[in-house]
């Protein structure tokens, strides 16, 4: 008799369990378009093999990113601090919440995020998915202040919402997971990669004697020495994705990974950014502190801080910095506008239209 | 078990990890095994099947076993008297080979990138697999010129990985970074980085000389799944034939042609190996 009950028990599961593509759902893939020098130099992206990308999915995350009714008083979006213009940042050190709060760090800039493999998010890292990211902003106080339960009925109460996710997901199920899901989707799609560096390494493309000069500062371990955190035209990420100590200040108040990781090793580490699109992303730092490239220049060539957790490649702090000449500077910041990708911050795929 | 000269301490350190590692998997493969031979009975033939061999990286600072939590601390003493610090180990082994008593050659795995930092590349079970029989393994430290192409390998790149072309491209063998108690009691970085040793006096005409060395892992009989422990004495890098001197030379070494000849030198005795049967 009982096993009698394991069998149709294991019957019932299985005939229950069938799966959304059984029942006739059959959801259309997105092809993520990789820019040529990734396919070439990188691995491939991370797409979770329990969120791939679909083309149904990536519209209702769209959707979803620029919508108000995530936040409290619906007056408030992701896009309100992560402006597709600003290379999806935002120009001010910090973002102001629905309640007139300003939150402790710069907006980071989405980009690339496929390509972020060690799947750390955040400048302190606390995040290890963007469909877990997705969650904080909606319920953080300071943020959009609001919370899951109310978000989804305001979904579902809507007319557009119900049918989208039945598109995406196979019903008109609205859940927080879907929703960040889908949030995450659309993310992975916001693929940077068509710079004038890019395209001058692809041939198409040439840089002026400054930016060249610029680049070789970039690469000189005896210069700039910016290519052990940064990238370099091996590494069109131009980030280690990694966290650093890079010598803002000798007394940190904000103790960035540590904080998550609890190992006083980890203080003062925050992510490195990715050097792509700076032309559109100041301020500069996980606090915003620098406005112009120029200052950010400054500070590795004479303004770092020695503190005990300064990262080991910041080789010169007690000289203050790797000391550039003004010409050097300025070559160096050429070098660096050319990173930016303007196709980026103006495809209409990634604009609230 | 061969052995080969190893303090008392680590060889129980690395075959009690072996032995927790492998626990499991052995009883589930003497079972499947047992099962083969009982159904099997009838059938006298004994075909050895191919083995699969595994490496194991493991460090030391002169026979203390450093790992990831050892990191950040001033706390070891290198040939010079310096006090310091690790904070970052990478490095890459390539060419991994067994040469078979005909003298054939047989690849074994192209490349593997060891990051103590993160604990990845620590164990790498190599992608070709051995028919049983005597062979003698070895690989590479670093990429030898044939190999060190620059931005051929993705993996690496996305590792940020490269040399600057300035320096002749590729790759580099080894970072290892952290801090030093300088001639002032200063807490001073180092970047104690190894790759192709490069003249670059000339942008126009770079000269090269070969840095990467062979680092032996032994004559072995295999039979079955083989775990090679290969050792890295931190300390070694710093002690023979040239006492480093970290407050003369602790940073921008990559583009310092004699620095890197120097530092692979030292290298040649930095490995040491332990084979132990699965």
């Amino acid at each position: 008799m009982k096993k009698l009950s394991v069998f149709f028990g294991i019957l019932f599961c299985y005939t229950s369990c069938t799966t959304k593509e059984e029942e006739g759902y059959t959801p259309v893939p997105y092809v993520l378009e990789i820019p040529a020098l990734f396919q070439e130099k990188l691995i491939a992206p991370i797409i979770p093999s329990n969120n791939p990308l679909t083309v149904a999915g990536v519209a209702l995350g769209k959707k979803l990113f620029f919508e108000t009714l995530l936040s409290g008083d619906n007056t408030q979006s992701c896009a309100s601090c992560h402006n597709p213009s600003q290379s999806f940042a935002e120009n001010q050190p910090f973002s102001e919440g629905i309640d007139g709060i300003f939150g402790p760090r710069n907006a980071m800039p989405l980009f690339n995020l496929a390509w972020n493999f060690n799947e750390q998010l955040m400048w302190d890292g606390r995040e290890l998915s963007i469909e877990r990211q997705a969650i904080q902003p909606v319920i953080n106080p300071i943020e959009m202040h609001s919370n899951w339960d109310e978000v989804l009925v305001k979904l579902a109460a809507t007319t557009a919402y119900p049918s989208l996710f039945e598109h995406a997901f196979g019903d008109t199920s609205i859940t927080q997971e879907r929703v960040t899901k889908a949030i995450a989707q659309f993310e992975r799609t916001l693929v940077s990669g068509n710079s004038k560096f890019d395209r001058h390494l692809l041939g198409t493309a040439t840089l002026t004697t400054q930016e060249l000069n610029g680049f070789n500062i970039f690469m000189d371990e005896t210069k700039g020495d910016c290519f052990h955190c940064h990238g370099s035209n091996n590494n069109p990420l131009w980030t280690d994705n990694g966290f650093h100590n890079n010598g803002l200040d000798a007394v940190a108040t904000d103790l960035g990974l540590g904080a998550i990781s609890g190992d006083p090793a980890d203080n003062a580490k925050f992510k490195t950014p990715s050097l792509r699109n700076l032309t559109f992303t100041a301020p500069y730092m996980h606090d915003g502190r620098f406005t112009t490239l120029e200052a950010v220049v400054n500070h590795y060539s004479e303004g770092l801080q020695n503190s005990p957790t300064i990262d080991s490649l910041m080789k010169k702090v007690a000289q203050g910095g790797v000391q550039l000449t003004p010409q050097e500077k300025a070559d160096l910041v050429a070098f660096l506008r050319t990173l930016s990708d303007p196709d980026f911050t103006n495809n209409p795929a990634f604009q609230n239209r | 078990m061969e052995t080969f000269p190893k303090t008392k301490d680590l060889q129980t350190y690395y075959l009690s990890n072996y032995t927790k590692n492998r626990m499991k998997y052995s009883f589930l493969k003497y079972t499947v095994l047992a099962v083969l031979l009982v159904s099997c009975s009838q059938d006298n033939d004994v075909v050895l099947s191919p083995a699969t061999i595994t490496l194991e990286f493991s460090h030391t600072w002169n026979g203390e076993v450093v790992t990831e939590a050892d990191f950040n601390n001033l706390t070891y003493s290198n040939e010079n008297g310096e006090l310091l610090s690790i904070e970052r180990l990478r490095y890459l082994i390539s060419e991994i080979t067994a040469t078979a008593q005909d003298g054939t050659v047989i690849s074994l795995g192209a490349y593997n990138l060891v990051d103590v930092t993160t604990g990845t590349g620590l164990l790498y079970e190599l992608p070709q697999t051995l028919n049983p029989g005597t062979y003698t393994l070895s690989c590479m430290f670093g990429f030898s010129a044939n190999n060190n192409i620059d931005g051929a390998y993705p993996d690496l790149n996305t590792a940020s990985w490269n040399v600057p072309m300035g320096l002749g491209g590729g790759y580099h063998f080894m970072q290892l970074d952290g801090k030093f108690l300088d001639a002032t009691s200063t807490a001073t970085n180092y970047n104690y980085h190894t790759i192709r040793a490069v003249d670059a006096a000339d942008p126009n005409n770079l000269v090269f000389q070969e840095t990467a060395f062979e680092i032996p892992l032994g004559t072995l009989t295999i039979a079955d799944d083989q775990l090679v422990v290969v050792e890295m004495n931190i300390a070694a890098w710093f002690k023979s034939p040239h006492t480093w001197n970290l407050n003369e030379q602790h940073s921008m070494l990559m583009p310092n042609f004699d620095a890197q000849v120097r530092m692979a030198e030292n290298g040649q005795d930095v490995f040491s190996y332990i084979v132990a049967m699965e």
